[in-house]
């Protein structure tokens, strides 16, 4: 059944190409609140340049992206407000303390007292003792927090994790998962980007294979991960 | 305070923030003027050619290379971590964005210039007397718009394999307009006459100013959006 509320993202003929290579080809895309999908594919399959093209960052030479009902553009500043992208880099300063770099974020989103909303998500991420700290001086699975302290700063309504659970061990990776499902209720939504659907298989409400820039698959979350997995070697091996 | 220049002003200053804890730009450009006033300065010969001659070219010359150097570090410092994604992804408007990144650049060459004159007028005997005004006014004019192009330019050739090299091979034939004048208009400062006898050169350096910081403003967003 069809869900009932409005979409909070509307992608419509996403095209992007790099030289003679089609990285995206039409691609639509609807996600409504609660929406997580889980986005995979081969490398090259187009999912880096999705994610990029639904945060704004990458402008598609055909189709459009609309959030919670603004068209994304660079004359719009405001519609890059519900978006928030966690990458496989933390986008912080080393030269910046953590307290600094959230700080920033938080100016830059026009937070009303941004430090103290610094605080508290260092606080939730356990790195309040580190705020004074630079991310140099953390290990991986701390840089990983403190870029997700900054991702969420704003708290977005949109976020986008772009392989997130890269050198995360175990345990910071079941310590992700819990913050992702705690973060991603009501009127949010969120696309995973992985290479491994078993890193949040348990959080997809949606899983979508691209292949060539196409959409290979986009479904309900199957029941069974095993029997997925025989799936997504068929499509992506093509 | 607008919301925009409230941005602007944050990305500035996290800039200096950073710049003031690394000191990297700041230092290798003042280590410059000071090697090349040196270098100018011994190398010299007073009976073949007078100071007043020489200097305005010395001045210029040192303060041209000296920004180059200093603006370089303008758009490096948003690689680490893809920490330009950042910026790009706030609600903040590419054009104040590059407001920002503008105003640390101008900080930035506006101390070396602070640090180079002194020198400058140490090495080379200059006596500024009347002539500080007029040439302080010629340094902020020129600095202005040479800062604009090269602020646009650091962030077009930050993603190119050779940043470092590209930006003086970009930026230098748009610096030799502003340039000119303003070796043109330190001449005649430097020899004592009148301030009414720069303004032409005054105006065009202004002139240059609007038409290169209007311009930069309107071409940043063609430059970093992908």
């Amino acid at each position: 059944m069809p869900p009932a509320s409005a979409p909070l993202v509307t992608a419509r003929g996403l095209a992007r190409r790099y030289g003679p290579v089609h990285a995206l080809r039409g691609l639509d895309l609807d996600l409504h609140p609660g929406d997580v999908l889980l986005l995979l594919g081969p490398n090259g399959a187009g999912k880096s340049t999705l994610l990029r093209s639904l945060a704004g960052l990458l402008r598609p030479q055909a189709g459009t992206v609309t959030v919670a009902g603004r068209t994304l553009s660079g004359d719009d500043p405001d519609a890059r407000r519900p978006i928030g992208l966690l990458s496989h880099q933390s986008l912080l300063y080393d030269e910046l303390t953590l307290l600094e770099n959230l700080v920033l974020a938080g100016r830059l989103y026009d937070i009303p007292d941004p430090r103290a909303r610094a605080e508290e998500l260092l606080a939730r991420q356990a790195l309040l003792e580190r705020k004074d700290d630079r991310p140099r001086q953390l290990s991986r699975g701390m840089q990983q927090r403190a870029a997700i302290a900054r991702a969420l700063v704003h708290d977005p309504r949109l976020l986008l994790l772009d392989e997130p659970f890269t050198g995360l061990d175990a345990v910071a990776g079941d310590r992700l998962r819990a913050l992702l499902r705690e973060h991603c209720t009501g009127e949010r939504a969120m696309v995973v980007v992985t290479h491994h659907a078993s890193e949040a298989w348990d959080l997809a409400t949606r899983v979508g294979i691209l292949t060539g820039g196409r959409w290979a698959y986009l479904e309900p979350r199957p029941a069974d991960l095993g029997a997925f997995h025989q799936i997504y070697q068929e499509l992506a091996r093509g | 305070m607008g919301k925009g220049l409230r941005h602007a002003l944050a990305i500035a200053g996290k800039d200096l923030r950073v710049e003031l804890r690394t000191r990297t730009s700041l230092l290798s450009a003042a280590v410059f003027a000071v090697l090349v006033l040196m270098v100018f300065n011994f190398a010299r010969d007073p009976t073949a050619v007078a100071t007043v001659d020489l200097a305005p070219s010395v001045l210029w010359v040192t303060v041209a290379f000296a920004s180059v150097l200093a603006m370089n570090r303008a758009f490096t410092v948003e690689r680490e971590n893809g920490a330009f994604d950042g910026l790009l992804l706030a609600p903040v408007s590419r054009e104040m964005l590059y407001v920002g990144k503008y105003l640390a650049n101008l900080a930035f060459v506006l101390v070396v210039e602070a640090i180079t004159l002194p020198l400058f007028v140490l090495f080379f005997n200059v006596g500024l007397g009347s002539a500080l005004p007029g040439l302080l006014a010629t340094l902020l004019l020129a600095t202005i718009g040479f800062v604009a192009v090269g602020t646009l330019f650091s962030a077009m050739v930050v993603k190119t394999r050779f940043a470092e090299l590209m930006l003086p091979i970009l930026l230098l034939p748009f610096m030799v307009p502003p340039l000119v004048f303003a070796v043109k208009t330190t001449v005649p400062l430097f020899a004592g006459r009148p301030l009414s006898e720069v303004v032409p050169g005054l105006r065009f350096l202004a002139l240059y100013d609007v038409a290169f910081v209007t311009l930069s403003v309107l071409l940043f967003s063609a430059v970093v959006d992908e």
